[in-house]
Protein backbone atom coordinates (compact mmCIF):
# COMPACT_ATOMS: atom_id res chain seq x y z
CA UNK A 1 0.00 0.00 0.00
CA UNK A 2 1.21 3.48 -0.91
CA UNK A 3 2.72 5.51 1.95
CA UNK A 4 0.96 8.81 2.60
CA UNK A 5 0.90 11.54 5.20
CA UNK A 6 -2.14 13.07 6.81
CA UNK A 7 -3.43 15.90 8.97
CA UNK A 8 -5.82 14.93 11.73
CA UNK A 9 -8.07 16.47 14.33
CA UNK A 10 -7.82 14.72 17.69
CA UNK A 11 -10.35 14.97 20.49
CA UNK A 12 -8.48 13.69 23.53
CA UNK A 13 -9.81 13.07 27.04
CA UNK A 14 -7.77 15.00 29.59
CA UNK A 15 -8.17 14.29 33.30
CA UNK A 16 -5.70 15.35 36.01
CA UNK A 17 -6.47 12.50 38.42
CA UNK A 18 -9.25 10.18 39.58
CA UNK A 19 -11.02 13.02 41.39
CA UNK A 20 -10.97 15.42 38.44
CA UNK A 21 -14.11 15.69 36.29
CA UNK A 22 -12.17 15.41 33.03
CA UNK A 23 -12.89 17.02 29.66
CA UNK A 24 -12.07 16.73 25.96
CA UNK A 25 -9.36 18.84 24.37
CA UNK A 26 -8.88 19.32 20.64
CA UNK A 27 -5.50 19.00 18.95
CA UNK A 28 -4.50 19.38 15.30
CA UNK A 29 -1.68 17.04 14.29
CA UNK A 30 0.08 17.51 10.96
CA UNK A 31 2.20 15.40 8.59
CA UNK A 32 1.47 12.07 10.26
CA UNK A 33 2.92 9.14 8.31
CA UNK A 34 0.61 6.27 7.41
CA UNK A 35 3.40 3.93 8.55
CA UNK A 36 3.43 5.23 12.14
CA UNK A 37 1.76 3.27 14.89
CA UNK A 38 -1.10 4.99 16.72
CA UNK A 39 1.05 5.40 19.84
CA UNK A 40 3.88 6.92 17.77
CA UNK A 41 1.38 9.47 16.50
CA UNK A 42 0.61 10.40 20.13
CA UNK A 43 4.38 10.45 20.85
CA UNK A 44 4.77 13.07 18.10
CA UNK A 45 1.95 15.15 19.59
CA UNK A 46 3.41 14.78 23.11
CA UNK A 47 6.86 15.99 21.96
CA UNK A 48 5.19 19.09 20.56
CA UNK A 49 3.16 19.63 23.76
CA UNK A 50 6.31 19.34 25.88
CA UNK A 51 8.20 21.79 23.63
CA UNK A 52 5.30 24.23 23.94
CA UNK A 53 5.43 23.89 27.72
CA UNK A 54 2.14 21.96 28.06
CA UNK A 55 1.43 18.81 30.00
CA UNK A 56 1.87 15.74 27.79
CA UNK A 57 -0.96 13.21 27.34
CA UNK A 58 -0.55 10.29 29.74
CA UNK A 59 -1.21 6.84 28.26
CA UNK A 60 -0.22 3.27 29.12
CA UNK A 61 2.20 1.27 26.98
CA UNK A 62 5.03 -1.17 27.42
CA UNK A 63 6.09 -3.77 24.84
CA UNK A 64 4.49 -2.14 21.78
CA UNK A 65 4.44 -5.63 20.27
CA UNK A 66 0.82 -6.47 21.13
CA UNK A 67 1.62 -8.99 23.85
CA UNK A 68 1.90 -7.19 27.19
CA UNK A 69 -1.67 -5.90 27.56
CA UNK A 70 -0.65 -2.45 28.81
CA UNK A 71 -1.91 -0.21 26.01
CA UNK A 72 -5.57 0.68 26.16
CA UNK A 73 -7.63 3.68 24.91
CA UNK A 74 -11.02 3.76 23.24
CA UNK A 75 -10.55 5.12 19.72
CA UNK A 76 -13.70 6.37 17.99
CA UNK A 77 -15.82 4.26 20.33
CA UNK A 78 -13.78 1.06 19.95
CA UNK A 79 -11.28 -0.26 22.52
CA UNK A 80 -7.90 -0.58 20.73
CA UNK A 81 -9.38 1.12 17.66
CA UNK A 82 -10.97 -0.08 14.42
CA UNK A 83 -8.79 -3.05 13.48
CA UNK A 84 -9.98 -6.53 14.50
CA UNK A 85 -7.72 -8.60 16.77
CA UNK A 86 -5.25 -5.73 17.22
CA UNK A 87 -3.95 -3.82 20.25
CA UNK A 88 -3.60 -0.01 20.14
CA UNK A 89 0.19 -0.31 19.81
CA UNK A 90 -0.21 -2.48 16.70
CA UNK A 91 -2.82 -0.21 15.18
CA UNK A 92 -1.21 1.79 12.40
CA UNK A 93 -2.13 5.19 11.03
CA UNK A 94 -2.99 3.69 7.65
CA UNK A 95 -6.29 2.81 9.35
CA UNK A 96 -7.10 6.54 9.02
CA UNK A 97 -7.19 9.07 6.23
CA UNK A 98 -6.35 12.75 5.84
CA UNK A 99 -8.79 15.04 7.63
CA UNK A 100 -10.20 12.38 9.98
CA UNK A 101 -11.47 13.40 13.42
CA UNK A 102 -10.36 10.86 16.02
CA UNK A 103 -11.94 10.76 19.49
CA UNK A 104 -9.64 9.17 22.08
CA UNK A 105 -11.04 8.23 25.48
CA UNK A 106 -9.83 6.10 28.39
CA UNK A 107 -11.35 2.65 29.10
CA UNK A 108 -14.43 3.71 31.05
CA UNK A 109 -15.68 1.61 33.97
CA UNK A 110 -16.10 2.40 37.66
CA UNK A 111 -13.87 -0.61 38.38
CA UNK A 112 -11.14 1.11 36.29
CA UNK A 113 -10.50 4.49 37.96
CA UNK A 114 -8.65 6.96 35.73
CA UNK A 115 -5.11 7.61 36.98
CA UNK A 116 -4.46 10.39 34.48
CA UNK A 117 -5.78 11.24 31.00
CA UNK A 118 -5.94 7.90 29.12
CA UNK A 119 -4.32 5.81 31.88
CA UNK A 120 -6.63 3.70 34.02
CA UNK A 121 -5.92 1.41 36.96
CA UNK A 122 -6.61 -2.20 36.02
CA UNK A 123 -5.49 -3.52 39.43
CA UNK A 124 -8.93 -5.11 39.84
CA UNK A 125 -7.77 -7.77 37.33
CA UNK A 126 -4.67 -8.46 39.45
CA UNK A 127 -6.86 -9.00 42.52
CA UNK A 128 -9.11 -11.41 40.57
CA UNK A 129 -6.01 -13.42 39.56
CA UNK A 130 -4.77 -13.34 43.17
CA UNK A 131 -8.13 -14.79 44.27
CA UNK A 132 -7.48 -18.04 42.40
CA UNK A 133 -6.14 -17.63 38.89
CA UNK A 134 -3.03 -19.67 39.49
CA UNK A 135 -1.75 -23.19 40.10
CA UNK A 136 -0.22 -23.70 43.55
CA UNK A 137 3.30 -25.04 43.25
CA UNK A 138 4.82 -27.11 46.00
CA UNK A 139 8.55 -27.21 46.63
CA UNK A 140 10.72 -29.45 44.53
CA UNK A 141 11.66 -29.51 40.89
CA UNK A 142 9.16 -28.34 38.32
CA UNK A 143 7.60 -31.26 36.45
CA UNK A 144 8.34 -31.35 32.74
CA UNK A 145 5.13 -29.98 31.16
CA UNK A 146 5.50 -32.26 28.15
CA UNK A 147 5.53 -35.35 30.40
CA UNK A 148 1.80 -34.86 31.17
CA UNK A 149 -0.41 -36.16 28.34
CA UNK A 150 -3.14 -33.67 27.30
CA UNK A 151 -5.76 -34.19 24.56
CA UNK A 152 -5.03 -32.07 21.49
CA UNK A 153 -8.49 -30.38 21.52
CA UNK A 154 -8.18 -29.41 25.16
CA UNK A 155 -4.61 -28.19 24.71
CA UNK A 156 -5.74 -26.03 21.79
CA UNK A 157 -8.68 -24.54 23.72
CA UNK A 158 -6.51 -23.95 26.79
CA UNK A 159 -3.88 -22.25 24.65
CA UNK A 160 -6.49 -20.05 22.92
CA UNK A 161 -7.82 -18.99 26.35
CA UNK A 162 -4.30 -18.41 27.68
CA UNK A 163 -3.72 -15.93 24.85
CA UNK A 164 -5.68 -13.38 26.96
CA UNK A 165 -3.27 -10.55 27.80
CA UNK A 166 -5.58 -9.05 30.46
CA UNK A 167 -5.76 -5.66 28.72
CA UNK A 168 -9.36 -5.05 29.82
CA UNK A 169 -10.78 -4.22 26.38
CA UNK A 170 -13.66 -6.63 27.17
CA UNK A 171 -14.67 -4.49 30.16
CA UNK A 172 -14.28 -1.30 28.13
CA UNK A 173 -16.43 -2.67 25.28
CA UNK A 174 -19.17 -4.21 27.42
CA UNK A 175 -22.25 -2.07 27.98
CA UNK A 176 -22.31 -3.45 31.54
CA UNK A 177 -18.55 -3.12 32.12
CA UNK A 178 -18.51 -6.87 32.77
CA UNK A 179 -15.21 -8.71 33.23
CA UNK A 180 -16.65 -12.11 32.30
CA UNK A 181 -14.54 -12.63 29.16
CA UNK A 182 -11.30 -12.02 31.06
CA UNK A 183 -12.31 -14.22 34.02
CA UNK A 184 -13.64 -16.94 31.70
CA UNK A 185 -10.36 -17.02 29.77
CA UNK A 186 -8.33 -17.40 32.96
CA UNK A 187 -10.70 -20.04 34.42
CA UNK A 188 -10.89 -21.97 31.11
CA UNK A 189 -7.14 -21.95 30.61
CA UNK A 190 -6.58 -23.72 33.94
CA UNK A 191 -9.79 -25.82 34.05
CA UNK A 192 -8.87 -27.53 30.77
CA UNK A 193 -5.43 -28.63 31.93
CA UNK A 194 -4.57 -31.41 34.40
CA UNK A 195 -2.30 -28.99 36.28
CA UNK A 196 -5.33 -26.85 37.15
CA UNK A 197 -7.53 -29.77 38.23
CA UNK A 198 -6.81 -29.90 42.02
CA UNK A 199 -7.99 -26.31 42.60
CA UNK A 200 -10.59 -26.27 39.84
CA UNK A 201 -13.76 -25.97 41.94
CA UNK A 202 -12.53 -23.44 44.49
CA UNK A 203 -10.80 -21.35 41.83
CA UNK A 204 -13.93 -20.43 39.88
CA UNK A 205 -15.94 -19.62 43.02
CA UNK A 206 -13.19 -17.39 44.47
CA UNK A 207 -12.50 -15.57 41.20
CA UNK A 208 -16.20 -14.81 40.62
CA UNK A 209 -16.59 -13.60 44.23
CA UNK A 210 -13.66 -11.21 43.70
CA UNK A 211 -15.00 -10.12 40.30
CA UNK A 212 -18.35 -9.19 41.89
CA UNK A 213 -16.57 -7.39 44.75
CA UNK A 214 -14.65 -5.22 42.29
CA UNK A 215 -17.90 -3.77 40.92
CA UNK A 216 -17.90 -5.19 37.39
CA UNK A 217 -21.32 -5.65 35.79
CA UNK A 218 -22.91 -8.98 34.92
CA UNK A 219 -22.77 -10.52 31.46
CA UNK A 220 -25.83 -10.06 29.25
CA UNK A 221 -24.33 -11.93 26.29
CA UNK A 222 -24.18 -9.07 23.79
CA UNK A 223 -20.74 -10.42 22.73
CA UNK A 224 -19.23 -6.94 22.19
CA UNK A 225 -16.27 -8.24 24.25
CA UNK A 226 -15.42 -10.97 21.74
CA UNK A 227 -15.72 -8.50 18.84
CA UNK A 228 -13.27 -6.09 20.48
CA UNK A 229 -10.81 -8.51 22.10
CA UNK A 230 -7.34 -7.98 20.57
CA UNK A 231 -6.62 -11.68 21.15
CA UNK A 232 -10.03 -12.77 19.84
CA UNK A 233 -10.89 -14.75 22.98
CA UNK A 234 -14.11 -16.69 22.30
CA UNK A 235 -17.31 -16.14 24.31
CA UNK A 236 -17.57 -19.94 24.46
CA UNK A 237 -15.20 -19.52 27.40
CA UNK A 238 -17.99 -17.62 29.18
CA UNK A 239 -20.31 -20.62 28.67
CA UNK A 240 -17.56 -22.82 30.16
CA UNK A 241 -17.18 -20.39 33.10
CA UNK A 242 -20.94 -20.55 33.74
CA UNK A 243 -20.79 -24.37 33.63
CA UNK A 244 -17.79 -24.50 35.96
CA UNK A 245 -19.46 -22.09 38.39
CA UNK A 246 -22.78 -23.95 38.43
CA UNK A 247 -21.07 -27.33 38.85
CA UNK A 248 -18.87 -26.04 41.70
CA UNK A 249 -21.88 -24.47 43.40
CA UNK A 250 -24.07 -27.56 43.10
CA UNK A 251 -21.33 -29.85 44.39
CA UNK A 252 -21.04 -27.62 47.47
CA UNK A 253 -17.52 -26.28 46.93
CA UNK B 1 -20.69 -22.11 48.99
CA UNK B 2 -24.43 -22.18 49.71
CA UNK B 3 -27.62 -21.34 47.78
CA UNK B 4 -27.75 -17.75 49.04
CA UNK B 5 -24.23 -17.12 47.78
CA UNK B 6 -25.03 -18.76 44.44
CA UNK B 7 -28.12 -16.67 43.74
CA UNK B 8 -26.60 -13.42 44.99
CA UNK B 9 -23.57 -13.78 42.69
CA UNK B 10 -23.59 -12.16 39.25
CA UNK B 11 -23.76 -15.58 37.53
CA UNK B 12 -26.49 -16.79 39.91
CA UNK B 13 -28.67 -13.77 39.12
CA UNK B 14 -28.27 -14.49 35.43
CA UNK B 15 -29.20 -18.15 36.01
CA UNK B 16 -32.47 -16.97 37.58
CA UNK B 17 -33.13 -14.87 34.46
CA UNK B 18 -32.32 -17.81 32.18
CA UNK B 19 -34.40 -20.43 34.03
CA UNK B 20 -37.48 -18.19 34.39
CA UNK B 21 -37.03 -17.14 30.75
CA UNK B 22 -36.98 -20.77 29.56
CA UNK B 23 -40.09 -21.49 31.65
CA UNK B 24 -41.87 -18.53 30.04
CA UNK B 25 -40.83 -19.78 26.59
CA UNK B 26 -42.49 -23.14 27.34
CA UNK B 27 -45.63 -21.25 28.44
CA UNK B 28 -45.64 -19.40 25.10
CA UNK B 29 -45.75 -22.70 23.21
CA UNK B 30 -48.72 -23.96 25.25
CA UNK B 31 -50.54 -20.61 24.97
CA UNK B 32 -49.95 -20.51 21.21
CA UNK B 33 -51.18 -24.10 20.79
CA UNK B 34 -54.42 -23.47 22.71
CA UNK B 35 -55.16 -20.20 20.89
CA UNK B 36 -54.43 -21.70 17.46
CA UNK B 37 -57.87 -23.35 17.73
CA UNK B 38 -59.33 -20.10 16.40
CA UNK B 39 -57.77 -20.78 12.98
CA UNK B 40 -59.46 -24.17 12.48
CA UNK B 41 -62.98 -25.54 12.02
CA UNK B 42 -65.56 -24.95 14.82
CA UNK B 43 -63.28 -22.28 16.29
CA UNK B 44 -65.71 -20.97 18.90
CA UNK B 45 -66.54 -24.33 20.51
CA UNK B 46 -63.04 -25.79 20.31
CA UNK B 47 -61.34 -22.65 21.64
CA UNK B 48 -63.84 -22.18 24.47
CA UNK B 49 -63.52 -25.84 25.47
CA UNK B 50 -59.71 -25.64 25.43
CA UNK B 51 -59.81 -22.40 27.46
CA UNK B 52 -62.20 -24.09 29.89
CA UNK B 53 -59.75 -26.96 30.33
CA UNK B 54 -56.89 -24.52 30.96
CA UNK B 55 -58.99 -22.61 33.47
CA UNK B 56 -60.32 -25.56 35.45
CA UNK B 57 -57.69 -28.32 35.38
CA UNK B 58 -56.00 -28.56 38.79
CA UNK B 59 -52.49 -29.12 37.43
CA UNK B 60 -52.81 -26.24 34.97
CA UNK B 61 -54.06 -23.93 37.72
CA UNK B 62 -51.16 -24.99 39.93
CA UNK B 63 -48.73 -24.24 37.10
CA UNK B 64 -50.45 -20.87 36.68
CA UNK B 65 -49.24 -19.88 40.16
CA UNK B 66 -45.73 -20.86 39.06
CA UNK B 67 -46.23 -18.86 35.90
CA UNK B 68 -47.10 -15.68 37.80
CA UNK B 69 -44.14 -16.28 40.12
CA UNK B 70 -41.90 -16.83 37.06
CA UNK B 71 -43.10 -13.62 35.43
CA UNK B 72 -42.60 -11.56 38.60
CA UNK B 73 -39.13 -13.03 39.23
CA UNK B 74 -38.07 -12.46 35.60
CA UNK B 75 -39.38 -8.87 35.66
CA UNK B 76 -37.97 -7.82 39.05
CA UNK B 77 -34.61 -9.56 38.61
CA UNK B 78 -34.36 -8.10 35.08
CA UNK B 79 -34.89 -4.54 36.28
CA UNK B 80 -32.56 -5.07 39.24
CA UNK B 81 -29.78 -6.36 36.95
CA UNK B 82 -30.36 -3.53 34.47
CA UNK B 83 -29.99 -0.91 37.22
CA UNK B 84 -26.90 -2.66 38.64
CA UNK B 85 -25.33 -2.91 35.20
CA UNK B 86 -26.05 0.73 34.42
CA UNK B 87 -24.35 1.78 37.65
CA UNK B 88 -21.02 0.19 36.65
CA UNK B 89 -20.11 3.04 34.29
CA UNK B 90 -20.97 6.50 35.62
CA UNK B 91 -18.67 8.25 33.13
CA UNK B 92 -20.20 7.58 29.67
CA UNK B 93 -18.37 7.30 26.35
CA UNK B 94 -18.61 10.25 23.97
CA UNK B 95 -18.50 7.86 21.00
CA UNK B 96 -19.79 4.27 21.03
CA UNK B 97 -19.28 1.41 18.58
CA UNK B 98 -23.07 0.98 18.30
CA UNK B 99 -24.11 -1.86 16.02
CA UNK B 100 -20.55 -2.59 14.84
CA UNK B 101 -19.84 -4.96 17.72
CA UNK B 102 -23.23 -6.05 19.07
CA UNK B 103 -26.86 -6.28 17.98
CA UNK B 104 -29.19 -3.44 19.02
CA UNK B 105 -31.79 -5.83 20.45
CA UNK B 106 -29.19 -7.57 22.63
CA UNK B 107 -28.46 -4.18 24.21
CA UNK B 108 -32.16 -3.27 24.52
CA UNK B 109 -33.59 -6.20 26.49
CA UNK B 110 -34.87 -3.97 29.30
CA UNK B 111 -36.69 -1.65 26.87
CA UNK B 112 -38.15 -4.59 24.92
CA UNK B 113 -39.07 -6.24 28.23
CA UNK B 114 -40.83 -3.07 29.37
CA UNK B 115 -42.86 -2.98 26.15
CA UNK B 116 -43.82 -6.64 26.72
CA UNK B 117 -44.75 -5.83 30.35
CA UNK B 118 -47.03 -2.97 29.25
CA UNK B 119 -48.59 -5.29 26.68
CA UNK B 120 -48.99 -7.99 29.34
CA UNK B 121 -50.93 -5.63 31.66
CA UNK B 122 -53.32 -4.70 28.81
CA UNK B 123 -53.56 -8.37 27.77
CA UNK B 124 -54.44 -9.55 31.31
CA UNK B 125 -57.05 -6.77 31.58
CA UNK B 126 -58.57 -7.87 28.26
CA UNK B 127 -58.84 -11.59 28.93
CA UNK B 128 -57.55 -12.91 32.26
CA UNK B 129 -59.44 -10.44 34.50
CA UNK B 130 -62.89 -10.99 32.86
CA UNK B 131 -62.34 -14.75 32.70
CA UNK B 132 -61.24 -15.17 36.32
CA UNK B 133 -62.71 -12.21 38.21
CA UNK B 134 -65.32 -9.95 36.60
CA UNK B 135 -67.06 -12.63 34.55
CA UNK B 136 -67.83 -13.32 30.89
CA UNK B 137 -70.86 -14.17 28.77
CA UNK B 138 -71.64 -17.86 28.87
CA UNK B 139 -72.36 -20.42 26.18
CA UNK B 140 -73.64 -24.01 26.38
CA UNK B 141 -72.24 -26.98 24.45
CA UNK B 142 -73.73 -30.48 25.00
CA UNK B 143 -75.49 -29.28 28.13
CA UNK B 144 -72.34 -27.90 29.75
CA UNK B 145 -71.78 -24.18 30.41
CA UNK B 146 -68.56 -22.51 29.22
CA UNK B 147 -67.16 -18.96 29.30
CA UNK B 148 -67.43 -17.43 25.83
CA UNK B 149 -63.82 -16.25 25.65
CA UNK B 150 -64.03 -16.49 21.86
CA UNK B 151 -66.65 -13.72 21.85
CA UNK B 152 -64.35 -11.63 24.04
CA UNK B 153 -61.57 -12.09 21.46
CA UNK B 154 -63.96 -11.00 18.70
CA UNK B 155 -64.93 -7.88 20.70
CA UNK B 156 -61.36 -6.92 21.62
CA UNK B 157 -59.97 -7.45 18.12
CA UNK B 158 -62.76 -5.47 16.49
CA UNK B 159 -60.97 -2.33 17.69
CA UNK B 160 -58.03 -1.21 15.50
CA UNK B 161 -56.16 0.22 18.53
CA UNK B 162 -56.19 -3.20 20.27
CA UNK B 163 -54.94 -4.87 17.08
CA UNK B 164 -52.09 -2.33 16.87
CA UNK B 165 -51.15 -2.87 20.55
CA UNK B 166 -51.12 -6.66 20.08
CA UNK B 167 -48.99 -6.41 16.94
CA UNK B 168 -46.50 -4.18 18.78
CA UNK B 169 -46.50 -6.69 21.65
CA UNK B 170 -45.70 -9.57 19.25
CA UNK B 171 -42.99 -7.49 17.60
CA UNK B 172 -41.33 -6.69 20.96
CA UNK B 173 -41.62 -10.33 21.99
CA UNK B 174 -39.90 -11.46 18.81
CA UNK B 175 -36.86 -9.21 19.31
CA UNK B 176 -36.75 -10.08 23.03
CA UNK B 177 -36.71 -13.82 22.24
CA UNK B 178 -34.18 -13.40 19.43
CA UNK B 179 -31.58 -12.46 22.03
CA UNK B 180 -33.17 -14.21 25.02
CA UNK B 181 -33.14 -17.81 23.83
CA UNK B 182 -29.49 -18.02 22.83
CA UNK B 183 -28.53 -15.86 25.83
CA UNK B 184 -30.30 -18.22 28.25
CA UNK B 185 -28.46 -21.19 26.69
CA UNK B 186 -25.15 -19.38 27.08
CA UNK B 187 -25.89 -18.45 30.72
CA UNK B 188 -26.81 -22.05 31.54
CA UNK B 189 -23.50 -23.13 29.99
CA UNK B 190 -25.20 -25.30 27.37
CA UNK B 191 -23.38 -23.69 24.46
CA UNK B 192 -20.12 -24.82 22.94
CA UNK B 193 -18.43 -24.01 19.65
CA UNK B 194 -20.02 -27.07 17.99
CA UNK B 195 -23.59 -26.44 19.16
CA UNK B 196 -23.78 -22.65 19.30
CA UNK B 197 -24.70 -22.12 15.61
CA UNK B 198 -27.52 -24.69 15.92
CA UNK B 199 -28.84 -23.13 19.15
CA UNK B 200 -28.78 -19.67 17.54
CA UNK B 201 -30.66 -20.94 14.45
CA UNK B 202 -33.29 -22.78 16.52
CA UNK B 203 -33.72 -19.66 18.69
CA UNK B 204 -34.14 -17.48 15.61
CA UNK B 205 -36.78 -19.76 14.05
CA UNK B 206 -38.68 -19.93 17.36
CA UNK B 207 -38.47 -16.15 17.90
CA UNK B 208 -40.01 -15.48 14.51
CA UNK B 209 -42.50 -18.35 14.32
CA UNK B 210 -44.28 -18.11 17.69
CA UNK B 211 -44.81 -14.30 17.71
CA UNK B 212 -45.89 -14.57 14.04
CA UNK B 213 -48.63 -17.09 14.90
CA UNK B 214 -49.71 -14.87 17.82
CA UNK B 215 -49.75 -11.82 15.52
CA UNK B 216 -52.06 -13.65 13.09
CA UNK B 217 -54.76 -13.93 15.79
CA UNK B 218 -55.82 -10.25 16.10
CA UNK B 219 -55.55 -9.96 12.29
CA UNK B 220 -57.68 -13.10 11.86
CA UNK B 221 -60.50 -11.54 13.89
CA UNK B 222 -60.14 -7.98 12.59
CA UNK B 223 -60.29 -9.04 8.94
CA UNK B 224 -62.71 -11.95 9.62
CA UNK B 225 -60.45 -14.44 7.84
CA UNK B 226 -62.10 -17.83 7.17
CA UNK B 227 -61.08 -20.86 9.20
CA UNK B 228 -58.96 -23.65 7.78
CA UNK B 229 -61.61 -26.24 6.76
CA UNK B 230 -61.11 -29.96 6.97
CA UNK B 231 -57.93 -29.55 8.91
CA UNK B 232 -57.31 -31.18 12.26
CA UNK B 233 -58.64 -29.49 15.39
CA UNK B 234 -56.55 -28.78 18.41
CA UNK B 235 -58.77 -30.25 21.09
CA UNK B 236 -58.16 -31.17 24.68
Amino acid sequence: MQHYSMNLKLKVWRQKNSHDQGHFENYDVKDISSEMSFLEMIDVLNERLIKEGHDSIAFDHDCREGICGMCSMVINGQPHGPWKGTTTCQLHMRAFKDGDVITIEPFRANAYPVIKDLMVSRSAFDRIIQAGGYVSVNTGNAVDGNAIPIEKDKADDAFAAAACIGCGACVAACKNASAMLFVSAKVSHLALLPQGEPERKQRVVSMIAQMDKEGFGSCTNTYACEAECPKEISVMNIARLNREYLQSSLSGS
Amino acid sequence: MNWTQLFSSSIGKKIVMALTGIFLVVFLVVHCYVNANVFFEHPEMNFNKAAHFMGTNFLVRLTEIGLFAGFLLHIFQGYKLELQNRSTRTSRYAVTAGNKTSKWYSRSMAILGTLILLFLIIHLAHFWVPSRITGLEEVTYDGQVYHNLYLEMQNVFAQPLSVAIYLLGCFSLSWHLLHGIQSASQTMGWTSKNYFPMIKKTGTIFSILIPFIFALMPLHFYFSWPTIKGAFTLLF
